[in-house]
């Protein structure tokens, strides 16, 4: 934020999200940096879903589902925890969650990142099309299901079935990995891969702290691009 | 005795097919046998199942008087999407494209379907794979799906759109994903779904991020904020339970609610699964009415229904049961040439015959519909298929209005359940209207 950016409170215990997003969606690319200090969210869904401006929304406390969906350009800031499919359908910009995200976190997003504090429950990155999330705890089971595109940096570790159906997604896991889903191989790390988690690692502010080394990469095997009767089993 | 006289052969009986092994089963197992992967194949069910066909409409007689053809209006207009949406749709006719996505048919199909759809002043819809230039540069109204696989999907197309419908099943297949071959992932498909060219696509069956009726009522409360409660949603199912799923969409939150009978087309589904799950269009109609009926909701969500809709007496007798609205997806297709005799020796090539062709999903068709090869896609002239569209689609207003008229309505959505009777006992079962010629229905006191 520079000197000329304008701040604005918005105290959902007094009005709508309704009114929020009306007045955030008004914003248009070209408009003055401002900053929106969202508070008493309590849980509420859709806060912020839907922006296209590059604006900082910072919400105090936990929010419901769909936290940031479809987002383009905003940077969202939620200072508590997030509900079902924080930053859904992402575009671009970025979405920090400061406590722990519940299931689909990321959902087909293809763009932009999501850097999540603490947990993140059952299928995050489900179906990811290009974005890159950062849990800094542990996902759940069945996260990255049919990734398409992107990656997924876990500095905790992966439940069952992790990237079950992956296509070109890219998992990066430091802990343990409970299983490998359907198509998900681990793969070798080379320096590419090295330099790509750094990048990450910055993404999450946390470069020079954690050695890329660490981490394990899984991806897809390919084996299921095409139908075979011998992998039928796998189906 | 003469022996050099042969005893008359033993009278043989003639050669006997099973009609539960019959010659289509038969080829079948040798073809499972062959290749250990079940078929799959394009479009709805193609087993006789009750339908339309078997309702007939009573006609004015001495206690209704009918409206002059030609001279006294029939309206034919419908407004969907009036429940919270700040813009519902307007429409001429009350039927609509239903969706079909670019991947399974080519760009200039899905131009042939916007220029259409537009000349009649009715919508078009999206698919599985994204908004593409064509349709929505032709397409006046256009409705955007929401899907489980969101390839494709972003803000800026959504609110390009005039309603989304938000897809949970579809009649072909309740509770079954989406599939393109490889054949059709061109480089062009590819970066539409963001995946690898040529391999074989598996879509999802379920969405990412809700599950349920709960859940789907915030998705939907998402979308509406995402685009400042503008657009008109709509949710559109297979039919399987048709009572509580319509009855669920309007908790949800709908505005629309779609049903798909088991006729529907698909893309490309397993033929198991089109032949096995759901129900027909026929049986579902009245009990989506009943939900919306006992609700309070009847024409204030609006329903449309679609499944094996081929002619404006189908149209009729679907708005006769309730229903607002109809879509069309293989009659469509063939209106722009879809299974034409003009292409028989391409059709005998592949094994198949005019009108019995539904490997959609291989790409190769050899009308330029189903396919992403660019040399076949050359064969529909998007400007002239349009035209058959629009025409087609203007014969089956026509024939809906006659037959409203004959029934001494004067918009097609004053046509109701008391115009009509049932040839059979099972659709008068379905369609909950007497069997002609008694004052039976099936289920309901009476006599006959």
């Amino acid at each position: 934020m520079n000197a000329g950016t304008q701040t604005h409170a918005v105290d959902l215990a007094r009005s709508s999200v309704r009114e929020l997003n009306a007045t955030l969606h008004a914003l248009k690319e070209g408009s003055n940096a401002s900053l929106w200090r969202v508070a008493n969210p309590g849980g509420l869904h859709a806060i912020a879903a839907g922006l296209d401006a590059p604006v900082t929304v910072e919400v105090d406390g936990p929010v419901g589902y769909y936290c940031g969906g479809m987002n383009k350009q905003a940077t969202i800031l939620i200072r508590g925890s997030a509900g079902v499919g924080v930053a859904e359908n992402m575009m671009s910009g970025l979405v920090q969650v400061e406590g722990d995200a519940s299931q689909a976190a990321g959902a087909t997003a293809h763009g932009g990142a999501l850097i999540i504090g603490g947990n993140a429950a059952a299928r995050c990155g489900i179906s990811m099309k290009g974005i890159d999330i950062v849990v800094k705890g542990s996902v759940g089971h069945m996260s990255a299901f049919m990734a398409q595109a992107g990656t997924l940096t876990v500095f905790g570790d992966a439940g069952e079935a992790l990237g079950d159906s992956i296509y070109e997604a890219r998992l990066y896991v430091r802990g343990s990995v409970t299983s490998l889903g359907a198509d998900c191989i681990e793969k070798e790390m080379r320096d590419e891969h090295k330099a790509q988690l750094f990048e990450r690692f910055k993404l999450a502010g946390v470069d020079g702290e954690i050695d890329p080394s660490e981490f394990k990469r899984y991806g897809s095997a390919r084996q299921l691009y095409h139908f075979h009767v011998d992998n039928a089993s796998a189906y | 005795m003469n022996e050099h006289i042969k005893p008359p052969a033993a009278p043989r009986t003639l050669p006997r097919e099973s009609a539960t092994f019959d010659a289509y089963t038969m080829s079948e197992i040798r073809r499972a046998a062959a290749t250990g992967i079940y078929d799959i194949r394009g479009a709805g069910a193609k087993r006789k199942v009750p339908h339309f066909d078997d309702l007939l409409f009573l006609g004015a007689s001495m206690s209704r008087y009918p409206l002059e053809g030609y001279r006294e209006r029939c309206g034919t207009d419908v407004v969907l999407g009036t429940r919270f949406a700040k813009k519902p749709i307007h429409l001429k006719i009350p039927i609509t494209i239903a969706g079909m996505s670019f991947g399974s048919l080519s760009g200039p199909a899905k131009e042939a379907l916007g220029r259409g759809a537009t000349a009649m002043g009715t919508s078009t819809t999206t698919g599985d794979g994204g908004m593409t230039q064509e349709e929505r540069g032709h397409s006046q109204t256009l409705v955007y799906q929401y899907l489980p696989s969101r390839y494709g999907m972003n803000p800026d197309d959504i609110r390009k759109a005039d309603a989304i419908e938000v897809v949970v099943g579809q009649g072909a297949k309740p509770g079954g994903g989406g599939m393109l071959l490889g054949q059709k992932i061109s480089p062009r498909v590819a970066k539409m779904r963001t995946l690898p060219e040529g391999i074989d696509q598996r879509s999802a069956c379920r969405h990412p991020d809700w599950t349920g009726p709960d859940d789907l009522e915030i998705k939907i409360e998402e979308l509406r904020e995402i685009t400042d409660w503008e657009k008109p949603i709509y949710v559109k199912v297979g039919a399987a339970r048709p009572y509580y799923d319509t009855a669920l969409s309007v908790k949800a939150g709908a505005d629309v609610i779609v049903v798909d009978g088991m006729q529907g087309g698909t893309a490309a589904t397993q033929e198991v699964f089109i032949e096995n799950v759901g129900i027909p269009t026929l049986a579902a109609v009245r009990q989506a009415v009943k939900a919306l009926q006992d609700l309070g909701m009847h024409r204030k969500v609006q329903l449309i229904v679609s499944g094996g809709i081929r002619n404006g007496a189908d149209v009729a007798k679907a708005l006769a049961l309730g229903a607002d609205a109809v879509a069309i997806g293989t009659a469509a297709l063939v209106a722009l040439g879809d299974n034409d005799p003009q292409w028989e020796s391409e059709y005998e090539a592949l094994g198949t015959r005019a009108g019995a062709y539904d490997d959609w999903h291989e790409g190769r068709d050899p009308a330029g519909i189903t396919t992403q090869d660019p040399e076949l896609m050359k064969r529909l002239d998007p400007v002239r298929a349009g035209r058959r569209l629009a025409n087609y689609l203007a014969v089956m207003t026509l024939e809906a209005q006659t037959i409203a008229r004959a029934c001494g309505k004067s918009h097609v959505h004053n046509l109701e359940p008391e115009d009509l009777v049932a040839l059979t006992i099972e659709a008068a079962a379905m369609a909950q209207v007497p069997l002609a010629g008694t004052n039976w229905v099936p289920g309901q006191d009476g006599r006959f």
